[in-house]
């Protein structure tokens, strides 16, 4: 795979236009002036781009005079590759358009990714093209080279030598490659003394603590939600922020949907509104003291050998004891068929002890399973920085390598790293951005991004995929192995001869260029997944101390930003714009208040906070956050997410939000910490993209109770209108018929299919003012309504049952309707129907009347108000997917049911002599949904996976009595609620 | 006629209709040497330059507006139309009565039409043409507006004929074309008399060539009034219908959509009847200033100022009864987002508004029961100037209170107007005014052939 086509990017605004007018869909005559002008411009584009920033890689490649082998311009290659996040692998396979990598879909064999991924591999194609990544090798703080810089390294080698490497430490975030470790075990090998450290802010060192106390050794837990009738998630959430969160979503949802409503029951105590409580069947917000607490005299109930009986006082909320006997028994019911998963705020002692209620209930082995830590040479993150700001303190540091990571924003606000880092005289950071670590320390390097690099990395489960660029890197920059290479020698190999080195040493040099072939191809390295051990009995840890915050206090809770993470996506204009799950906030972060607490403070939505540590006298870390109150959050708790207040991100990322890293420390680490609030009079507005969640009693996103649905499956919906109820003529499809079916049962929320179809759609980021405006151009939106149970009885609800209100996610694209309100009212004529049941929008045809808006009821039509799409900044146009019109000022848009799939699908049809087979249109949104709530295909196919899904009862159409009658439809969400809490 | 009929306030005899004593000579002196190069006063002065710096602020933020997009204005989605449409319907709705007052009544016979009917059909002019600028503004593209209409092309498209805005396009294009002719042929015989006085005048020459050229050549010949008194009817007889058939249409944009608070069967004549409303209404805002300032006293006189007081009243009863009927119909169609739609004007965000439209469309004109304040020229000119501000209000409640809260609550949203939706409404104004001022300088204010004829009339009544 020598001949793996990385194709120098041409960054030249001529070559980019050019490439915008091509014509698509297959090549050229030979000899058309067309494609001699392409390949010139090619050609002069290979040169510029070696006279200029980026140079060919170090690699055979071939020119573009002999077309290689399958790169067709206009028809797209896909490279299986990794994304790597936080040190885990998900598998994607990345979409090459003439070389230009532009669109990341999950990788079906990838065990985390089965085919979808998250927001963050969505975004990460954006990052890539960001002009704003690092582009140069900083030295002082001036500009320099990579020259330099080896020049620089130079005598510290040789005093590494003399010294084995004392005062010389490498910090990383975590690490699963298998090559770096490689290169790690080696390097400190060869300078023994010197130390390598780990810093990652999002790193669960609780769950490592955890595993130590439970099994006396650093496991990773497997759970196997798929094979479970009841999941209890205390405090966790199963669905986001961690290295198996899509794969889980696939395996809960396995047997949660449509086709077999009440599959499993999942109940979710919750401390903050989290994606796995706004699914459950029932949900229960508590304090994370509360919820330890009831983990505790649950697992006495249920008998869980060496748990104290009364450990603790039963809890206050009223509901909770009534929840401790409806877990107890519905665990207890479904032994060796439960689950129980312990969440990040819980402390390690309590985490243990679901270790020993999963082994008590028989689970171990069948709904969870136990491996190896996948994580290199596992640690506690915050101790080893710890350590190191300490060591840097105390002058024992002289060479400090920073390889990816921002420290100096993100590191825990106790251990003083800024600080200490001046005092390191030889600092280097590698990374993606010359961020606030960057700019502090000696030295920065450009760091090659994850799709212009070679490396490998392990999935959750363990197993390894080899990660290959899809792009030279764009500025120059280099990887994490190269420069660790570098460190270790001058003429050190480029990161590709590292990473099949390592592997032929794995494969054995005979067998080594068919495994290379078939990893690459694969995107995963054939049986490497982790095998189960058994992890012996857990040992239960005698129950820890839970202090309530004192008296007019709050618990806190730091949690990475749904969009932003750590804050290492801060510059990423797709995921600042991505409204949060529950706020529905862009471009901020916010202290997150319960309603009662919120009352008992006298503070509302938009008031500014002063948010400062509960124990420590007055000039201690504060910060200021203004509040947003939801009504899922529990009371007595604030949450801050991490991530903003960046001063050294970039122009999209700089202010925006607020800094909660000073609350941050290592004690809060490990236990609960306490935060005072008070008002400081000032107000701010916020930008947010759905301003009501009540569903005003509209029967929009319907829910309905198992019990009811069993009873009467269709429920008592008002019929639908009769379909010859218009005065226009009926369209008769002859061919195709594209539907799309929506499962609300499936849908948890994930905002994935939104960035997708960003991603996909060249939908263009209009910033902070224009969301406020109410002017976001988001084509799928996922709507949040807090609905009560069977909510289209009309009954108005009394307090007993406000409390009942559950989260619905309702992912709303357009509903391509057979009687379209938008195609009467045009006047141009730039909305019509297509002869397959679409509704296309013709963008040059359209004059900008709005009156298509207006008049549709779902409101998924965006306009482009003013110029939104950034036309300037030319890296930018390399990203554009080219098969979609990219769409200027003064023009509507909106969902196509990605008619540009639907069209490369007839292409390969029609060539065949054959009709598109179901499943080979697959548009973005449906591709990435983890849970497999959208489905599209052709109404025509009876058998197809659309029909059959609109064949449940549970089916309707939304706003059904305007009689638009849509084509995509929704199923209504099936509530297994527990009787016992009813 | 018996005594009596004095006190009915009949407007059918010429003495009822002109004060003093006025000539035929006398009387074009007075109106014709206004369009002569009469000496403009301070305030006159200060005014033009007023609306001048006004017009040119229009022109600015159309440049900037083509430059940069609608965006400028506070519209979004779910609000998608805001100031634009509300000022073209409520500019549209002023253009109506000039066109009603001028046409219905020579269709009619009504001889006291002649005093009021040039500045009532200019007015016409200037606010249709002000009211076909909006729509054409608040395209995306407004450089492709003639996308609207058929015409043959390589492209090989045509209009969407579903469309209301198509509907719409031609209505207010067949309108602007009628009142423009309207307009036109009722000065030609004054353009006559302006191009022979000039030719009378020392420096006048260039005056005499436009507006002979304008006056197309006319002698005063018995075929030329023949030919003048047919056309004239024939125009009257086409605009009086395109009067309601142009309202209706603008009704129409909204009606067909299925929006809750636009699809409305009520809305053409609902709409027409506001037309109405504001069109007297800016009618009485202009002629009230205009007969102080240029002493016209004697030919519009507090009659014909009050008898358009009373349709005013009468309107105002016409529309109460149409915001009845709305509120009635939405609650008895059962309808959860008609009856939302009807609550949220009544106590939702946009409610002040609402409150404020009632007050000066249906409480402020109880007034007018009060003959004291009929004939009362400056709580007349009081009362219009409320009532011209309501009807925008009500404007403004049709065309954002109802999609700004409509099926989904996952979509609703606010709009709140930027500076340059002030800019746009306030500078169209000036606009307005700035052509008025320059039709009061240039062309004779009251349609001297007609006035003429009254004054014929009356030197032969019977005493």
């Amino acid at each position: 795979m020598s001949r793996h086509p990385v194709i120098p990017i041409a960054v030249d605004s001529r070559a980019a236009s050019a490439r915008r007018s091509e014509p698509r869909g297959g090549a050229q005559r030979p000899d058309s002036p067309e494609r001699r002008r392409f390949l010139g411009l090619m050609a002069a584009s290979m040169a510029l781009a070696s006279a200029g920033c980026s140079g060919p890689p170090q690699e055979k490649i071939v020119p573009y005079v002999e077309m290689p082998e399958r790169m067709v311009p206009g028809v797209p290659l896909f490279y299986a590759t990794s994304f790597v996040d936080h040190g885990y692998a998900q598998g994607v396979l990345v979409e090459s358009d003439t070389g230009r990598p532009t669109k990341v879909e999950g990788n079906p064999q990838h065990p985390a990714s089965l085919g979808a991924t998250d927001v963050y591999a969505q975004a990460s194609i954006l990052q890539l093209w960001d002009p704003e990544r690092s582009q140069t090798v900083y030295g002082g703080g001036q500009l320099a080279t990579w020259d330099a810089f080896r020049a620089a390294l130079r005598p510290r080698r040789v005093a590494w030598a003399a010294n084995g490497g004392a005062g010389l430490r490498i910090l990383t975030g975590t690490v699963t490659s298998p090559t770096f470790s490689d290169q790690m075990a080696a390097f400190l090998a060869r300078y023994p003394h010197a130390q390598w450290h780990r810093h990652d802010p999002l790193h669960d060192d609780r769950a490592l603590e955890a595993a130590r106390l439970a099994f006396g050794r650093p496991l990773d837990t497997q759970l196997h939600p798929a094979r479970a009738a009841v999941i209890v998630s205390l405090d966790a959430d199963l669905f986001v922020g961690h290295a198996a969160a899509v794969r889980q979503a696939q395996d809960v949802f396995a047997r949660r949907r449509a086709t077999n409503p009440g599959g499993s029951r999942l109940y979710a105590l919750a401390a903050t509104p989290n994606l796995t409580a706004a699914i459950a069947d029932q949900s229960l917000a508590l304090p994370p003291q509360e919820i330890e607490r009831l983990a505790w005299r649950l697992a006495s109930r249920l008998g869980v050998d060496g748990v104290p009986q009364d450990a603790f006082p039963p809890p206050r909320h009223p509901d909770a004891a009534r929840w401790e006997q409806a877990l107890a028994a519905a665990l207890n019911a479904q032994r060796g068929r439960a689950l129980i998963v312990g969440g990040g705020s819980l402390s390690p002692a309590t985490r243990a002890l679901v270790h020993a209620m999963n082994a008590h209930l028989g689970n171990h082995g069948a709904t969870v399973a136990y491996i190896d830590a996948v994580e290199t040479d596992p640690v506690n993150h915050a101790d080893s920085l710890a350590a190191l700001a300490d060591d840097m303190r105390h002058g024992k540091v002289d060479d400090l390598f920073i390889l990816g990571g921002n420290p100096v924003y993100d590191a825990p606000a106790d251990a003083g790293f800024a600080a200490a880092l001046r005092q390191v005289p030889f600092s280097v950071h590698l990374g993606l951005y010359q961020d606030e670590t960057g700019r502090a320390a000696g030295w920065h390097l450009p760091q090659a991004h994850n799709y212009e690099q070679w490396s490998d990395a392990r999935a959750f489960d363990g197993t390894a995929g080899i990660v290959q660029p899809l792009i030279a890197p764009l500025y120059g920059g280099r990887s994490a192995h190269e420069v660790l290479a570098l460190l270790a020698a001058d003429g050190a190999q480029g990161g590709h001869a590292l990473v099949q080195d390592f592997w032929r040493r794995q494969a054995g040099a005979a067998a080594f260029d068919d495994f290379w072939q078939d990893a690459l191809m694969q995107g995963v390295v054939a049986g490497s997944a982790a095998r189960a051990v058994d992890p012996g009995r857990p040992r239960v840890p005698p129950p820890p101390a839970l202090p309530d915050p004192p008296s007019g206090a709050l618990t806190l809770i730091l949690a990475a930003d749904p969009s932003v993470g750590d804050g290492s996506y801060a510059n990423n204009g797709w995921l600042q714009e991505l409204p949060r799950p529950f706020s529905k906030l862009t471009w901020d972060n916010a202290a997150i208040l319960g309603r009662a607490t919120a009352q008992t403070l006298g503070i509302d939505t938009g008031d500014v906070v002063r948010v400062s540590a509960a124990d420590a006298g007055a000039g201690a870390a504060a910060v200021e956050a203004p509040v947003w109150i939801d009504d899922s959050q529990a009371d007595g708790v604030v949450t801050l997410p991490l991530g903003y207040g960046r001063t050294a991100a970039g122009a999209v990322g700089n202010g925006v939000g607020f800094d909660a890293y000073p609350l941050k420390t290592r004690a809060g680490v490990h236990g609960h910490a306490a935060v005072r609030l008070e008002k400081i009079g000032r107000r701010h507005a916020f930008a947010v993209t759905q301003h009501r969640l009540d569903d005003e009693g509209r029967d929009v996103a319907r829910t309905v109770s198992l019990t009811q649905y069993r009873r009467d499956p269709r429920g008592d919906y008002a019929p639908e209108p009769a379909q010859d109820e218009t005065l226009y003529p009926q369209y008769r499809y002859d061919s195709y018929k594209w539907g799309m079916a929506i499962d609300l049962n499936a849908c948890i929320g994930c905002n994935a299919c939104t960035i997708a179809c960003q991603a996909e759609n060249n939908i263009p980021v209009v910033g902070r003012e224009e969301v406020a405006r109410g002017r976001e151009m988001h084509w799928i939106r996922v709507d949040r309504y807090r609905t009560r149970l069977g909510s289209h009885d009309d009954v108005p609800g009394d307090e007993g049952e406000a409390k009942q209100t559950r989260t619905v996610f309702q992912p709303v694209p357009c509903m391509q309707c057979e009687n379209a309100p938008c195609e009467e009212v045009c006047p141009v004529g730039a909305t019509v129907h297509d002869s397959e049941g679409l509704n296309v929008q013709v963008y040059n045809r359209c004059v900008g009347t709005r009156f298509c808006s207006n008049n549709c009821p779902y409101k998924v039509r965006r306009f482009n108000f003013l110029q939104y799409t950034d036309d300037k900044v030319t890296t930018l146009w390399a990203q554009r997917n080219p098969d979609v019109t990219v769409r200027r000022r003064g023009v509507m848009e909106k969902c196509t049911y990605c008619l540009q799939r639907i069209t490369r699908a007839r292409l390969d049809a029609e060539r065949e002599g054959r009709r598109i087979r179901d499943g080979e249109v697959v548009t973005a949104c449906e591709a990435v949904c983890p849970t497999t709530a959208i489905v599209f295909g052709d109404m025509n196919d009876p058998k197809s996976r659309v029909n059959r899904a609109k064949a449940s009862p549970l089916d309707y159409h939304l706003l059904a009595e305007l009689n638009t009658r849509p084509r995509t439809s929704y199923a209504a969400r099936v509530v297994n609620d527990d009787p016992e809490l009813a | 006629m018996s005594p009596r009929s004095r006190h009915t306030q009949d407007l059918s005899t010429p003495s009822e209709l002109l004060g003093g004593s006025w000539s035929h000579a006398a009387f074009s002196d007075k109106i014709a040497a206004r369009a002569m190069g009469y000496p403009v006063s301070k305030p006159g002065l200060a005014a033009f330059l007023f609306t001048f710096v006004g017009m040119l602020i229009f022109l600015g933020a159309v440049a900037w507006l083509v430059f940069k997009g609608v965006g400028i204005w506070g519209i979004n989605v779910p609000v998608v139309w805001g100031f634009a449409i509300t000022n073209y319907v409520w500019w549209i709705g002023i253009g109506m009565a000039g066109t009603f007052i001028s046409a219905a009544l020579l269709v009619t016979r009504q001889r006291w039409r002649g005093a009021v009917s040039r500045a009532a059909e200019s007015m016409t002019v200037f606010a249709v043409a002000i009211a076909g600028i909006f729509p054409i503004l608040h395209l995306g593209r407004p450089w492709f507006f003639y996308w609207l209409a058929p015409y043959p092309n390589v492209m090989n498209v045509w209009p969407q004929w579903r469309s209301p805005l198509v509907w719409d396009f031609f209505a207010i294009g067949t309108y602007v074309l009628v009142s423009l002719m309207f307009w036109y042929v009722g000065l030609i015989p004054d353009f006559a008399t302006l191009r022979d006085r000039a030719g009378t005048m020392p420096g006048r020459r260039a005056r005499q060539v436009v507006y002979g050229l304008l006056a197309l050549g006319w002698r005063g010949e018995a075929r030329h009034w023949a030919r003048y008194e047919t056309a004239s009817l024939m125009l009257a007889g086409l605009g009086t219908p395109l009067v309601v058939s142009v309202h209706t249409m603008v009704a129409m944009d909204f009606a067909i959509g299925n929006t809750p608070g636009y699809h409305s069967t009520i809305f053409p004549p609902f709409f027409v009847a506001g037309a109405f409303f504001s069109g007297f209404a800016m009618m009485l805002t202009l002629v009230i200033p205009l007969r102080r300032f240029l002493g016209l006293q004697d030919f519009i006189t507090g009659r014909h100022l009050a008898n358009a007081a009373k349709i005013l009243l009468a309107n105002s009863w016409l529309l109460a009864y149409g915001y009845c009927a709305e509120i009635f119909t939405s609650f008895y169609s059962g309808d959860q987002f008609e009856r939302y739609m009807t609550l949220n004007r009544m106590i939702g965000p946009y409610a002040p508004v609402y409150w404020s439209l009632l007050f000066c469309n249906v409480v402020v004109p109880q007034l007018l029961w009060r003959r004291g304040i009929r004939h009362d020229v400056r709580w007349l000119f009081a009362i219009s100037l409320i009532v011209n501000v309501g009807m925008w209000m009500e404007r403004f409640i049709i065309v954002v209170s109802s999609v700004h809260r409509d099926f989904l609550p996952s979509s609703w949203g606010m709009f709140y107007p930027t500076a340059w939706d002030w800019i746009f409404l306030l500078s169209s104004v000036a606009l307005f005014a700035w052509l008025f001022l320059l039709f009061v300088h240039f062309l004779p204010v009251i349609a001297m052939a007609d006035m003429r004829k009254l004054i014929q009339e009356r030197a032969e009544e019977p005493a």
